[in-house]
């Protein structure tokens, strides 16, 4: 049928027209060492030939030993002062993002209508008409969130090639902040993984260390923060999808509650986990971007209408602070987070923080949660039962690449087998829902749900916050865990009980673990109650703020 | 590229030949050409065979008005009524009019020609088809080409495949009552339950806002969600739970303060999700019954058949087959989507009919209280209203039930009484054979008034229900509920105790409470202060004959309940006569106004002046001396002339009663 045809594959295009000709081969883990070497090299002869550095490429890789520094602010500013046009910022992040593209490979597309926008926008500027909250700020949007101008494929091979008709409310809203979006960001197909190695197309690099992955399923979102290749970033949170990329790539990711920010324009994993939150270079940044994606829509049914919230009033520059700016906030770290399984580095890291958060004032007390480790199995009956469900549409007759069959179930079945990646999740799903399996998985696991609800209120009636590890390891080697994905399922334990609760989650960075040439980052997990982000964002500012450590990924080009 | 959908036209439908048995006799189709390529009948087999050649996408039906009026014989010749029967009769003897009542064998000197396809101008002569019936033509068909015979003989062979027209067994449903009569039937009763689709009326459709309409361009009306695009997520429709609760409060059910979605799982490309959003385990009503007044030609009566559950669903795209109108035998199938998402109302009967003319009263009651509650036109040909009839047969005075059958694609009422009236038939002699009934859903075929089978239904389909996360739970108030209830307009039973126990009969009760506005219309004539039979008289005589041969609704024309009690009344006054206010009517149900107004602008008022009769018979007594002189010499029956003439002379204005006094008196005087 004529209705249905994809685009050829060469529209995906990443970085500039000479550097896709030598990209365009499809990775994979075994053959992953040596591309990268090749890469290496010719990456960077790639970036000496092209494009204009300019001077402000170095206003994120710039700082360290410094302070977080929200980059959206200064952005801004420098807009609003007329230091810099929306141009200069958006080319000079397009630059950075070339250079960067070849080893980090976060990007499944970058937009060719950036520049157009930043134009648009100095014209605004010109007219001296208002600015958004984000104007000028370049930033990625995961590959799951529906963008009109760019294809959407949520990573996966079945939707190659798929232009949106409409932008996710999320996008939406950040284009109408003002908002520049560059591109989309890699990720595991659909959400479904922790390291971004489940891409349809290709494999994300942690920028701290090019062997390792930069966690899952927002990965591209997460090294690209890191690699300073935007300013920010969007991805989505089903099981830990926000917080775990961010904390192996050292930046902040922001999960807001179940319901605070529309889902609509969301490529559903599983429809009562998902969120679209955030990542930034600091808190600030986080808690400017959430303001602007937050609030109710009449698109999601499941989106809250409550009111938002100023994010941003609270935090206050670190001088304006007290001795001991944490004083009378009581925070919890759950025990079972801490207990076997979880490697040295990360439990230093995270028994570091909990200093640090003493010294600021903070009490910090163990919490048990008895019935955490229940929430991993439900975790995934939940979530691969609704995604059996979700991705049921993908069938090849409205959209994406059709396979031959000689009926209708062939070419469902055909279809569904060329262009699906994560078969196992969605039989596990198919299977959990089925007659007679029902009660014992469905059921069981919304039952488990309720009761790790309950847990974590009453664990919040006891504390004001609940802290915890976002993972038991740091950034783990390419291909490590591919073929074990028990052990992949594993690394999700600390943080889906979180989506089976609703709650809002900051990961910020806190400390360093072996390895890389810089050594790698580890996330601090904070958890408050259900909307009221601002209880764990005002922590997590003064936390960034005073810790020593800097987190910068260390420059890849010499 | 999703888009691309919507700029896909129909691709150009290819003609392919159909096979359909003589029955309905001629086939129409809605906008396409049919034309019949090869008629034959061969001694293997009796039936008439015709090959109507029709575009695919469109139903083939038969000629209403021709199988009305025509019959088949088992031989293939055709019977029609005999002229003479219907009209003059006082003059016939009891002896002609039995000659007259009996069948005549259609001749093909006295068929008009039939046009088949309706705006297309492609027709047949009728007579063609049919008295190829006839020996006579058998003969010059044998001869008009071997092709065709050829043709011929591939249908007739795939046509005897089919399986036999069961022997009819059962007993007709009118003659039932009368008891004399034994047959196989009598040893079985049928279990029949019905699931109804009701299509609701809403200006959008359930869970987005595209508009919910029937008859638009492929794809017209389609959104992301409708769609089922990545990302997409629905948002209920309140008029959706609104008609729920309606229906479920008219069928006395009980309904759920609490109820939620469900997603119901299978792949099919006419459903664009992968899932159906419906109501598994909590619909929003439960538990309730229809009453049903059965009418009075069969017997008449009173039954009441319970409801299991009413539940909100959505509806699925619809999938146009090219190359054939079915599935099977088509090149390739286009999707259009404007009917995905939009609202259902499923509505699950208790299996308590028991015969064909149960089942069909049953869905016309709902079909009527769909219609009072004026939530969807309950239209079966659009597919506004589809019912599906789960069928088993058991030996009388068993508890058991039998396996079930489904029959679908029934879309008017009688055929959804000949549909299960046929497959009883085709059950008891199943059993009868000893043979096993197969659980299946079987198609019932309006051209050859048979069901055939669709699909085997052994392995039930396991649907994977699970709570739709994309939708919050659906609470109502009690308050809601009690408003709602508050506020809903008589329902047809009601309707029909209240018109019972205004002095009409259950005839002209049924009639009237048919249609809701037809009810409407009557109560505001009656609210003017009109006599009860007169206004019911009126209605469903004179207006209803005038509205139809003017293909117009009660609500579309222009005649008001006031200006219908008014020329009542005028009747009723003595202002005009019946003669006059029959002809004054067509021109209120057209153009409006008073009937007052009508009256006096066309000088219509009835001559009842004594005085003024008396001078008019006068001149007609003095201008026809003849005539008073023959009747006068014993010829009294030329009364009616004198009568025609006053008549003539006033414009049919006079008085009839007043006339026919003074008349009498001056000839007789």
């Amino acid at each position: 049928m004529a209705m249905l045809h994809s685009r050829p594959t060469w529209v995906r295009k990443v970085g500039s027209p000479g550097y896709v000709i030598q990209h365009s081969q499809v990775f994979d883990a075994s053959n992953l060492r040596i591309v990268l070497h090749s890469n290496l090299g010719s990456g960077c002869r790639e970036v000496h030939r092209s494009a204009t550095p300019s001077k402000s490429v170095s206003q994120c890789s710039e700082g360290a030993q410094q302070r977080p520094v929200s980059v959206i602010r200064k952005i801004r500013e420098s807009l609003v002062r007329r230091e810099k046009s929306a141009v200069e910022v958006t080319e000079a992040y397009l630059v950075k993002l070339r250079e960067q593209e070849p080893h980090v490979r976060s990007f499944l597309h970058v937009s060719e209508k950036a520049l157009q926008d930043a134009q648009e926008l100095d014209r605004r500027v010109a007219e001296g008409r208002e600015i958004g909250p984000l104007a000028g700020v370049p930033l990625g949007v995961k590959d799951n969130l529906c963008t009109r101008d760019m294809p959407s494929t949520g990573g996966s091979r079945i939707l190659q090639g798929y232009y949106p008709p409409y932008d996710a409310t999320a996008v939406a809203k950040l284009r109408s902040s003002g908002a520049i979006l560059v591109g989309k960001t890699n990720m595991d197909e659909f959400g479904m993984g922790s390291s971004t190695e489940g891409s349809a197309y290709q494999v994300t690099a942690n920028p701290w260390d090019l062997s390792r992955v930069p966690g899952g399923s927002s990965g591209g979102s997460a090294a690209a923060v890191a690699a300073g290749q935007c300013a920010g970033a969007l991805g989505s949170d089903t099981g830990g999808s926000i917080r775990q990329p961010a904390s192996f790539c050292g930046v902040v990711g922001l999960k807001p509650s179940y319901g605070r920010v529309s889902r609509f324009g969301l490529m559903a994993y599983a429809s009562s986990l998902d969120v679209v939150g955030c990542f930034g270079n600091s808190v600030m940044d986080a808690a400017i971007l959430l303001e602007a994606i937050a609030g109710a829509d009449k698109n999601d049914s499941t989106c809250s209408p409550q009111d938002v919230p100023d994010y941003t009033s609270n935090l206050l520059p670190i001088d304006d602070l007290g001795s001991k700016p944490l004083a009378g906030i009581r925070f919890g770290i759950i025990s079972e987070t801490i207990a076997d399984g979880v490697v040295e580095d990360v439990l230093s890291a995270v028994k570091q923080a909990v200093t640090h958060l003493e010294s600021l004032g903070a009490s910090v007390r163990e919490v048990a949660m008895p019935n955490f480790s229940l929430g991993l199995p439900a975790y995934y009956v939940l979530a691969t039962s609704e995604a059996s469900s979700n991705l049921a549409r993908y069938d090849g007759v409205r959209y994406g690449p059709r396979a031959h069959g000689e009926e209708v179930m062939s070419m469902y079945a055909n279809s569904r087998a060329l262009g699906f990646g994560p078969e196992r999740r969605i039989l596990m799903g198919t299977y959990a829902l089925s007659a007679g399996y029902y009660d014992a998985f469905y059921k069981k696991a919304q039952q488990v749900r309720t009761v790790i609800q309950q847990d974590f209120k009453n664990a919040l009636e006891e504390v004001d916050l609940l802290i915890s590890p976002v993972t038991p390891t740091a950034a783990y080697k390419i291909g490590e865990k591919v073929n074990d994905p028990l052990a992949m399922y594993v690394g999700d334990l600390m943080t889906v009980n979180v989506n089976l609760a609703g709650l809002p989650a900051l990961v910020v960075p806190c400390g360093l673990a072996k390895g890389g040439t810089s050594g790698l980052p580890v996330g601090l997990q904070m958890i408050g109650p259900a909307f009221r982000e601002e209880s764990i964002l005002r922590p997590g500012h003064i936390f960034e703020q005073t810790l020593p450590t800097s987190f910068s990924a260390p420059t890849l080009v010499s | 590229m999703a888009m691309m959908l919507r700029a896909c036209p129909l691709a150009r439908l290819r003609d392919v030949h159909l096979v359909s048995s003589f029955k309905g006799l001629s086939l129409k189709s809605n906008s396409t050409s049919v034309s019949f390529s090869a008629v034959q009948v061969t001694p293997a087999c009796k039936k008439l065979v015709v090959q109507p050649m029709a575009a695919a996408g469109y139903k083939l039906k038969s000629h209403k008005a021709s199988a009305k009026r025509f019959g088949v014989t088992g031989s293939g010749k055709i019977t029609r009524r005999c002229a003479g029967r219907a009209h003059l009769l006082r003059k016939k003897s009891t002896k002609r009019k039995n000659r007259l009542a009996g069948k005549r064998w259609a001749e093909m000197a006295s068929w008009r020609c039939l046009e088949l396809a309706r705006g297309v101008g492609t027709s047949i002569l009728f007579r063609e088809a049919a008295a190829l019936g006839s020996l006579k033509w058998k003969r010059t068909a044998t001869a008009a080409g071997a092709s065709q015979i050829t043709n011929c003989l591939h249908s007739v062979a795939s046509n005897s495949k089919r399986e036999p027209r069961p022997v009819k067994t059962r007993v007709m449903t009118q003659e039932r009552g009368s008891g004399e009569t034994q047959t196989t039937a009598d040893k079985y009763e049928a279990v029949i339950g019905i699931e109804t689709h009701v299509q609701l009326g809403t200006s959008t459709k359930a869970f987005c806002s595209c508009p919910s309409e029937y008859g638009s361009e492929p794809n017209a009306n389609v959104c992301p969600v409708c769609m089922g695009l990545p990302g997409a997520l629905p948002v209920l429709n309140a008029a959706v739970v609104e008609s729920g609760v309606k229906l479920g409060l008219a069928l006395q059910a009980n309904i759920a303060l609490k109820s939620k979605f469900d997603r119901k799982q299978y792949f099919y490309p006419d459903l664009p999700k992968g899932y159906q959003i419906s109501q598994f385990d909590i619909p929003i009503a439960e538990k309730g019954y229809i009453d049903v007044d059965l009418p009075v030609e069969f017997g008449g009566g009173h039954r009441r058949f319970g409801v299991t559950r009413v539940h909100m669903e959505e509806d699925a795209g619809k999938l146009i087959h090219a190359g054939n109108d079915r599935l099977s035998g088509s090149s390739s199938s286009q999707v259009d989507l404007n009917r995905a998402g939009v609202p259902l109302l499923e509505v699950v009967s208790e299996p308590e009919m028991r015969t064909g003319l149960e089942a069909a009263e049953y869905a016309a009651e709902l079909q009527r209280m769909v219609r009072y509650l004026g939530i969807s036109n309950g239209n079966m040909q659009e597919g506004s209203m589809r019912c599906d009839v789960n069928i088993s047969i058991r030996p009388k005075g068993r508890e058991q039930f039998g396996t079930k059958v489904e029959i679908k694609n029934m879309n008017s009422f009688s055929a959804m009484q000949k549909a299960i009236e046929f497959e009883m038939d085709r059950q008891i002699a199943l059993l009868e054979e000893g043979e096993r009934i197969k659980q299946e859903t079987r198609l019932w075929e309006e051209g050859s008034q048979q069901t055939i089978s669709m699909r085997s239904k052994e392995g039930l389909a396991d649907y994977r229900y699970f709570p739709e996360p994309d939708l919050p739970e659906v609470v109502l108030s009690q308050e809601y509920i009690d408003t709602t209830r508050a506020n809903l307009p008589e329902l047809p039973d009601a309707k029909r105790r209240r018109y019972e126990s205004l002095g009409l009969s259950m005839q002209d009760t049924l009639v009237l409470a048919n249609d809701s506005d037809v009810a409407a219309f009557f109560d505001e004539v009656l609210e003017k202060g009109t006599e009860v039979k007169q206004a019911a008289n009126w209605i469903m005589g004179d207006v209803a004959a005038h509205l139809k041969s003017i293909k117009l609704t009660i609500t579309e024309a222009k005649l008001t309940p006031a200006s219908l009690a008014e020329l009542i009344g005028l009747i009723k006054d003595g202002t005009i006569s019946g003669k006059i206010a029959k002809e004054i009517l067509p021109e209120l149900i057209e153009k409006g106004g008073s009937a007052k107004g009508a009256v006096e602008s066309k000088g219509l008022s009835q001559i009842s002046d004594p005085a003024v009769i008396e001078s008019m018979v006068d001149k007609i007594l003095a201008d026809n001396v003849k005539q008073v002189e023959a009747y006068r010499g014993g010829k009294t029956k030329l009364q009616g002339f004198f009568v025609g003439q006053a008549m003539k002379a006033s414009g049919g204005r006079v008085n009839p009663g007043l006339l026919n006094k003074i008349l009498m008196a001056k000839l007789n005087g």
